[in-house]
């Protein structure tokens, strides 16, 4: 966290191995309020682990996780309730509609005027004449934008975005990309996982890089890579994930 | 417990249900086309039998009160099983949603499906077979009672091993109440198994039921502390399940399975 923003979240030495497989090593970061924090790393590097872990279905071989000070294994639900999440990997229903899962969703996290706050989403992420289409006959791109508007649902002090706009076409991959600065501005912390570094750069205020686990390297994007001799992000990237040790990161 | 999140696990069922025959028939088809076949079988006894025995309350009532045991027990899984299809598990437990509301869901979506399927054959056995429920008396109430709760407890079981197993084992659990018929004493009495049969349906929460359903048609003495008997093992039996089904969720979320699962995933 560069400054003295109140955390949101809290990751202190979490590591998870699969028998002699260590997955996450023993890593530590906090996203502070109004902060989006980019999670960077090759496949395999342990960032969809890490965001498992803090969402409380995986649960970490060693270390904590909490969120605005909840500790997620032990008091998980009460954590959970001021955070959300949208992944590419993690389609909503598809057999029921859009307004339906929002609904769903809606009563799970308790949301006040539920029927005003999915109309508030519906608008927000164009999806009006989608409202009574079950997810399941959406493109990618529109299932995309309903777990977005999901994500949404509680107006989260903590957002986890899993590779949000893999999906999206350039257009909407911006104005979603808006979306995420304007909900961060009003204090939401984000944690961003993306493997596009031109998005990275453009929305992160911190990145952190994962290479087997561990953090190698952390800081802004627009300054990091000459900070290390490289043109751009996507270099420093693809450094970080293939010669760490250039860097003398390892 | 928050009651808008149990409340959100039945609402969407009900969404689910609503504008979808292949959901909305299955509650009441299969138990009326039961009722139809075995209120002609019980007919026909009735009409080549002894006078004195009246089969329809003894074959009729049993097939009704069996059924219902199992339209609980499925209503739990099948409302499970609709998170397991639609790959659901991680949207769902990334959430608040504690284990003990998701269950209490399931068993409240059972609650309403089951009793569907209980009303059209009630309807149907009284009205076309002439199935005189005053026959069981107030006693129906405790009967209906003691068999919910324990497909109430086999469904919450059955969903652990699909938890556990995978998609794959899904075909497991259609069988099961099947599998406890011939112990539970449904069409004869306990005393006709052998004795190692006997033994098992003794922990057996129906065959309280049963027995004591054949006793009031046969017009001989009912045991209510049976009855109570079969009613305190349900209730052991929902506790264990529950047990069961809470430490299977904690495997898969130990193992990652929570946030991956699919018939490839588990084994």
């Amino acid at each position: 966290m560069s400054d003295a923003r109140a955390a949101v979240l809290t990751v202190a030495r979490l590591g998870k191995s699969y028998g002699a497989t260590v997955a996450v090593d023993g890593i530590s970061f906090v996203v502070g309020a109004g902060e989006i924090v980019g999670l960077l790393g090759p496949n395999g590097a342990g960032k969809t682990t890490t965001i498992n872990m803090i969402l409380g279905v995986l649960e970490p071989s060693s270390g904590a996780v909490a969120i605005e000070g909840i500790d997620v294994a032990t008091r998980r639900s009460r954590a959970l309730a001021s955070a959300n999440f949208a992944a590419v990997y993690a389609p909503l229903p598809g057999n029921l509609t859009v307004q339906q899962n929002l609904r769903f969703f809606a009563r799970i996290y308790g949301v006040e005027n539920a029927a005003q706050r999915i109309e508030e989403l519906i608008a927000e992420f164009e999806l009006a004449r989608f409202r009574r289409t079950k997810c399941g006959l959406l493109s990618s791109g529109e299932q995309t934008r309903v777990g977005l508007a999901k994500a949404m649902l509680n107006r989260p002090h903590l957002l986890l975005l899993d590779e949000p706009t893999a999906s999206l076409d350039p257009a909407k991959a911006r104005d979603i990309r808006a979306e995420i600065r304007r909900i961060a501005k009003s204090g939401t912390g984000v944690l961003w996982t993306s493997h596009n570094m031109y998005e990275v750069t453009e929305v992160c205020d911190r990145v952190l890089f994962l290479s087997h686990g561990k953090i190698l390297l952390e800081g802004d994007p627009k300054l990091l890579p000459a900070e290390h001799g490289k043109q751009s992000l996507e270099e420093l990237f693809i450094t970080v994930a293939r010669e760490p040790l250039t860097l003398g990161l390892e | 417990m928050r009651a808008n999140r149990v409340f959100a696990i039945v609402l969407r069922q009900l969404y689910l249900m609503r504008g979808s025959p292949a959901r909305v028939l299955p509650l009441f088809a299969w138990v009326a086309i039961d009722i139809v076949l075995w209120g002609f079988i019980s007919r026909y006894l009735n009409s080549v039998a002894n006078a004195t025995f009246d089969f329809v309350p003894a074959l009729l009532g049993a097939v009704l009160l069996w059924d219902f045991f199992s339209r609980v027990m499925q209503g739990v899984t099948t409302t499970f099983l609709e998170d397991v299809w639609s790959r659901n598990f991680l949207n769902l437990f990334a959430t608040p949603l504690k284990i003990s509301e998701y269950v209490a869901g399931l068993v409240v979506s059972s609650t309403a499906t089951s009793s569907i399927g209980l009303v059209v054959m009630l309807v149907l056995a009284s009205a076309v077979f002439g199935l005189s429920f005053l026959s069981y008396g107030l006693l129906l109430i405790p009967f209906l009672l003691v068999l919910f709760l324990f497909g109430i407890a086999l469904g919450i079981f059955a969903s652990a091993v699909v938890l556990r197993l995978g998609p794959a084992s899904e075909w497991f659990i259609w069988p099961m109440p099947a599998l406890i018929s011939p112990f539970a004493g449904v069409f004869y009495p306990v005393a006709t198994l052998p004795a190692w049969m006997q033994g098992i349906a003794h922990v057996l929460p129906p065959s309280y039921v049963f027995e004591g359903m054949r006793a009031i048609v046969a017009g001989s003495e009912f045991s209510g502390a049976s009855l109570f008997a079969g009613a305190a093992l349900a209730l052991l039996y929902i506790g264990l399940a529950y047990a069961f089904f809470a430490r299977v969720h904690r495997h898969a979320v130990r193992t990652g399975l929570i946030a991956r699962y699919a018939a490839e995933t588990v084994n």
